[in-house]
């Protein structure tokens, strides 16, 4: 016993005497390796991305690394300083800085930065070489885009080919919208009640194409009321919105030969705040009584308070906005709705231009092959192909 | 109660535009005004300070300082008198006489943004949809999902067929614009019912402020 007790006292010593012999293995985990700093692709060049190989500690019990330091200098001896940090088992960052010389981070183009990875682990941390210099420059082509050009070009071919045939007097069959073929009689009904039309453009800026759509419509209903004699109104939320509505009323006041009858003041400025606006046009719509609302363009949450109003008054109303969560209070409001691109199709149909015909052919045909692409993608998915969605991957 | 004149202020002008649902009344009027005269003029003043004194005084301000001080051209800097310029051009429809120049500027605004939407629209209205939709319609061991999957893709299908405006809803196409018509609806329904669930919390806002903040019924 006494024997066996000695041997492991002896065991035990010589352990103690092992482990003191040699060092401590280092509680630094391993650096992170072969960083590569470039230039951030597809960008206005103010960013550089920065890769690297994980640390070997990475995701390991020892010395575990739990996140990783970018640092970055003008130098490659000068002092680093950190520009972001990201999570244990990542090996991707991009060093983005705004373009404004004004800006606390701005990034300068075209100057050379050097970067380093730091690792860290609970209380230690190791770094890694530091990258070959790497300066950001901007993209004049977004390679991620590939597929937007093609689109525009597919559609840009087919809206030319078919404003060349509507140029040339081929009829472009559109087929009849309710919510249009209602626009004559709500004008004669106007005209027959001796009251005004009231003509709402939406909050939209004026280069929004729901405006631009109501612009065209708004020229062919106020040719109508200037040849009937029918007083329109149209209280604008916009003041450039309001300038190119008065330009459209008194065209199209000259056109059907009436731009004596044309008044500019019908045609006014109200405000840009939404329900300022809103308390505006309802006051209009008790006081004025107009036999005939129309609501074309874009709209938000004013749609229905507008269209409550209206119907109250015992107005015709006739609506038509792309702004899909609006479309609901019309349809259950108003008489008329055109839903999303009927309103597009309802400036094509009304305005019988070339050019807006042609627009609208392009569109179908654009459809088409969105049909075609959809059914066809699907159907390859469904194999297991991802060639159709790769097709309309967009990077943005 | 409370003794603050803003809430009481503010109280007025809620009461005020909510009797409009009593019917118009002068009261209403006078709300009325006050907030389109306000609102207006608070819009100018935000627009004054936002887009004209950073955009144009300052980008041109430091322009002319650069020429002064280095007798430098700094084009970057001068390209922001191009806005105030349009600008300028816009105001001229207050002169009968050349008023028509103000077309101009108007062109420019509405050519080039909305060149930029289209971009924007083909991407989100095109491009991102097809991209959702393109999903196999078979998912197995799920028959969730492969319903789900069905739905989603014969649902725009339908829905992209009533939206073809070059042919008569007849036949076969009248009959998947009609499924498609169906599909709409029911989207508008839902989506009438969860935008009246926000209203009403905007509803919710101003009684709490009414019957809370103003009267001090609630804490």
């Amino acid at each position: 016993m006494k024997k066996i007790k000695s041997i492991l006292f002896s065991f035990f010593l010589l352990l103690f005497l092992f482990n003191l012999s040699f060092p401590q293995e280092s509680s630094d985990p391993r650096p992170p390796t072969e960083i590569k700093a470039f230039d951030t692709p597809n960008d206005n060049g103010h960013a550089i991305t920065v890769i690297w190989k994980l640390s070997a500690d990475d995701g390991k019990v020892k010395n575990n690394v739990v996140a990783y330091e970018i640092l970055r200098s003008d130098s490659p001896e000068g002092e680093f300083e950190i520009r972001g940090m990201v999570p244990v088992g990542e090996n991707l960052f991009e060093d983005k800085g705004a373009k404004e010389k004004k800006d606390k981070n701005y990034f300068p183009s075209h100057k050379n930065f050097y970067y380093k990875v730091r690792a860290k682990a609970d209380k230690t941390f190791s770094e890694s070489e530091v990258s070959k210099p790497a300066f950001a420059y901007g993209q004049w082509y977004h390679t991620g885009k590939t597929t937007v050009l093609a689109g525009v070009i597919v559609f840009s071919v087919f809206a030319l080919a078919f404003i060349n045939l509507a140029k040339k007097g081929k009829e472009l069959y559109i087929r009849p919208l309710a919510g249009i073929e209602a626009v004559d009689e709500a004008i004669g009904r106007a005209t027959e009640m001796g009251k005004p039309i009231l003509y709402i453009l939406g909050l939209g800026s004026a280069e929004m194409i729901a405006t631009i759509a109501s612009f065209t419509i708004l020229s062919r209903v106020a040719k109508k009321t200037a040849e009937y004699q029918t007083p329109i109104l149209v209280p604008c939320y916009d003041a450039v919105v309001m300038a190119v509505a008065q330009e459209t009323v008194r065209a199209a006041y000259l056109e059907a030969g009436r731009p004596d009858f044309y008044k500019e003041e019908n045609i006014f400025f109200v405000t840009s705040m939404q329900f300022a606006y809103v308390a505006g046009v309802n006051g209009i719509m008790l006081r004025e009584k107009p036999a005939t609302n129309f609501y074309l363009g874009k709209f938000y949450a004013e749609s229905l308070i507008l269209a409550e109003t209206g119907s109250v008054a015992g107005s015709i109303q006739i609506s038509g906005t792309d702004e899909i969560a609006q479309i609901p209070f019309f349809i259950a409001a108003t008489d008329y709705t055109l839903i999303g691109e009927e309103l597009y199709a309802a400036s094509a149909y009304l305005g019988k231009e070339p050019v807006l015909l042609g627009t609208l052919k392009a569109q179908d045909w654009g459809k088409a092959v969105v049909i075609i692409s959809l059914i066809l993608g699907a159907l390859a998915a469904s194999f297991g192909f991802q060639f159709f969605l790769n097709l309309f991957r967009v990077q943005l | 109660m409370s003794t603050s004149i803003g809430v009481w202020i503010a109280a007025f002008l809620t009461l005020g535009i909510m009797s409009f649902l009593y019917k118009d009344n002068p009261i209403y009027k006078f709300c009325e005004a006050v907030f389109v005269g306000v609102s207006a003029g608070y819009w100018f003043v935000v627009e004054f300070f936002n887009v004209f004194l950073p955009k144009v005084y300052d980008n041109v301000g430091i322009a002319v300082n650069v020429l002064l001080v280095q007798g430098r051209v700094d084009w970057f800097h001068w390209s922001y008198l191009l806005g105030g310029i349009l600008g300028v051009l816009m105001l001229l429809r207050l002169v009968p006489k050349i008023g028509w120049i103000s077309r101009w500027p108007l062109a420019v605004v509405v050519g080039t943004t909305a060149g930029l939407w289209l971009i924007n629209y083909l991407v989100s209205n095109a491009m991102r949809q097809i991209q959702s939709t393109i999903i196999p319609l078979y998912v197995a061991g799920d028959l969730n999902a492969t319903i789900g999957s069905i739905i989603l893709v014969v649902g725009t299908f339908c829905g992209l067929i009533y939206f073809f405006f070059s042919k008569e809803h007849k036949g076969a196409f009248g009959g998947a614009a009609k499924i498609g018509i169906w599909f709409i609806m029911i989207t508008f329904g839902a989506s009438f019912g969860y935008t009246v669930m926000s209203r009403m919390s905007l509803l919710i806002a101003r009684m709490d402020f009414l019957v809370g903040t103003w009267l001090g019924l609630i804490r």
